[in-house]
């Protein structure tokens, strides 16, 4: 079957199955392979490709459920896919639970008391699996989905606004992130302290892709294209490659002047550090600048497993997150040389490919069925 | 469990090159040339090891054995306050009694790991350390910040991450030598050096590695110590 001509940008996709692929060897503790992933050579990681992409993509699909059902339909479907996120999160949580319980009763080390305590909250479930179920109690590296889904949640009214007054809708999602940054708003958790990400600074890049998404993108065509953003952009990466630098080897941290260091630092993952959002921006130009939309490769075999990957980003992400877990493990129960760590998140990501094709075929077979073959353009995953 | 006396294990030595260090610590050059350095640990419970002979064995104790080892003309008294499960801040409100009762000319502080536990806030982590800091300064005391221990079972579990990143640029900041901690034990545990992982009530590797952590941080005062101080780190012009 000839490719059909969609209006889906495929480089959303790639960038989204990477990113995804970066998430789970992040998430990975101790990972050796975790050194290629973009955070140890600048500011941002793959969070911000991963929530710019999504916000991009949930204005794509339903910003058109939006003008031709209008906004109860359109707002429904989002709130449908927000609860289908918490479902997931919750069913991730469930994961952890057994996982750590495991360890709480496997594991003895005189070393170790007071690491230990971490495990402390399983004498209190009571409370603890309420607050989880609240998205207050959030255990390390399951705080991209809550993000996800609070965003999702209050996303029809953006959406809303983008669709009829684009600007004033990034102006006022701007002006949300100055005020949090300006009386340092963010959400409770538990036990203590506030969300790792928080919502209030991040909707900031979402709603941006969401712009994006809704016309935007071409509006910036020109600005994209000139030299002179690009050779900046390609300075500022260069910039923050060389702060990166300064962590791995303290000595260089001397050359840094204080000025400088007094500037940037610290940088605010939480809040969406200005200094992150630049150094996404740049990359996103530079992308964008390279890689052209109607190219060829995106097609090819190649990048295919990317592909699919970010087509079925929710699973997928779920998917990560959990054989991180089960990464770990086999690092601390049966063996965590280089080697392993190699295997292992390779095994990972083929695992994640194989069910992102799966689901793909699924997707394929669903919609042909019994019915003939729709002709509306949609998902272009699996024709290679 | 405790080491003879005598030269750095070779197992300590593995990680000798990670406990690099441009600050000095003027204060506690002159206690040794005056011949008296007191020395105070406060630090939370990766400070201390169970059993009848965990002071002895943990590595503030072997910290000032492997001090009264270099300068065996100097008179070394060390005073500990260590409690579990405290966060920067439950410390910096104890510190100007501790340092009131040992009068220390360094005080070496362990923290972190709690603070990533509980999720404090890093902005109120980042103030508790730089109050801690002044107020032992303040006293005429200087200052040696020790970070998390790498502990790979709960990995996965404790968000230490940025908590090391806001101690590391804090003591940038301020100065402070930072002996780091997760690093060493983190390439002990990498080469096979500790087993980190076993799963044990035995209390002699542990012994081991707070023996080692205990040398590797007299190292690194000794050489920010020295009266020809290692040359402060040059500014970029």
């Amino acid at each position: 079957m000839a490719p059909v001509k969609t209006e889906r940008d495929l480089r959303l996709d790639l960038f989204r199955g990477l990113a995804l692929w970066l998430i789970f060897l992040d998430h990975i503790p101790s990972n050796a392979v975790s050194w290629i992933t973009i955070r140890n050579y600048g500011f941002s990681d793959a969070t911000e490709i991963f929530v710019f992409i999504s916000g991009y993509t949930a204005a794509f699909v339903y910003g058109r459920a939006m003008q031709e059902h209008g906004i109860m339909v359109a707002g429904a479907r989002v709130l449908k896919r927000a609860w289908q996120i918490y479902v997931a999160h919750v069913f991730l949580f469930a994961i952890y639970l057994a996982e750590i319980s495991y360890v709480a009763h496997s594991f003895d080390n005189p070393l170790y008391t007071e690491e230990m305590g971490v495990l402390d909250f399983l004498k209190n479930p009571d409370v603890t699996i309420l607050q989880a179920l609240v998205l207050k109690f959030k255990p390390v590296n399951m705080d991209v989905l809550p993000l996800y889904i609070v965003l999702l949640a209050g996303f029809a009214p953006v959406l809303w606004l983008l669709l009829r007054a684009p600007s004033l809708a990034l102006i006022a999602s701007a002006v949300l992130y100055t005020l949090t940054w300006l009386f340092d708003w963010n959400f409770p958790a538990y036990p203590s302290g506030s969300w790792v990400f928080n919502p209030l600074a991040w909707q900031l890049l979402f709603v941006f892709g969401a712009w994006c998404a809704l016309g935007g993108a071409r509006n910036l065509t020109r600005w994209i294209n000139s030299p002179v953003l690009v050779g900046l952009a390609v300075a500022y990466l260069l910039f923050a490659f060389l702060i990166a630098l300064t962590w791995y080897f303290p000595r260089l941290g001397s050359y840094v002047p204080e000025v400088v260091g007094d500037l940037i630092y610290p940088i605010d993952k939480t809040n969406l550090d200005v200094l992150r959002i630049l150094h996404f921006l740049s990359l996103a130009i530079i992308t964008v600048y390279f890689v052209p939309r109607d190219w060829p490769a995106l097609r090819s075999k190649a990048l295919w497993p990317a592909v699919v990957c970010g087509q079925h980003s929710l699973e997928t992400f779920c998917l990560g997150v959990f054989l991180s877990f089960a990464a770990h493990f086999v690092f601390t129960e049966v063996s965590n040389r280089v080697l392993v760590q190699f295997v292992v998140s390779l095994i990972g990501i083929l695992v994640m490919v194989g069910a992102a094709a799966l689901l793909s075929w699924y997707k394929r077979v669903e919609r042909q069925g019994p019915r003939p073959p729709t002709t509306r353009p949609g998902y272009a995953g699996g024709d290679a | 469990m405790a080491q003879s006396m005598g030269d750095m294990p070779a197992e300590c030595r593995v990680a000798e090159h990670l406990v690099e260090n441009g600050i000095p610590l003027p204060r506690v050059t002159k206690a040794i040339a005056n011949k008296r350095l007191s020395i105070l640990v406060v630090g939370a419970g990766s400070s201390l090891l169970p059993g009848p002979n965990g002071a002895q064995n943990a590595y503030p104790a072997r910290l000032r054995a492997a001090l009264a080892e270099k300068f065996p003309g100097v008179e070394i008294s060390l005073a500990t306050d260590v409690k579990a499960r405290r966060t920067a801040l439950e410390m910096v409100k104890v510190l100007p009694e501790d340092i009131a009762a040992a009068k220390p000319d360094l005080v070496v502080w362990q923290t972190g790991t709690v603070d990533a536990m509980q999720g404090v806030d890093q902005d109120e982590f980042s103030q508790a350390l730089g109050k801690g800091i002044a107020k032992a300064r303040a006293a005429g005391a200087d200052v040696v910040l020790v970070n998390s221990q790498y502990s790979p079972r709960t990995d996965a579990m404790i968000a230490l991450g940025s908590y090391g990143e806001t101690l590391r640029w804090v003591a940038v900041q301020r100065e402070v030598p930072l002996f780091d901690r997760f690093s060493v034990m983190k390439l002990w545990g990498d080469l096979g050096t500790f087993d980190l992982y076993s799963a044990t009530k035995k209390l002699d590797i542990a012994g081991r590695v707070h023996d080692c952590i205990g040398r590797l941080l007299a190292d690194l005062i000794v050489a920010a110590a020295k009266p020809e101080a290692p040359p402060a780190p040059a500014p970029d012009k």
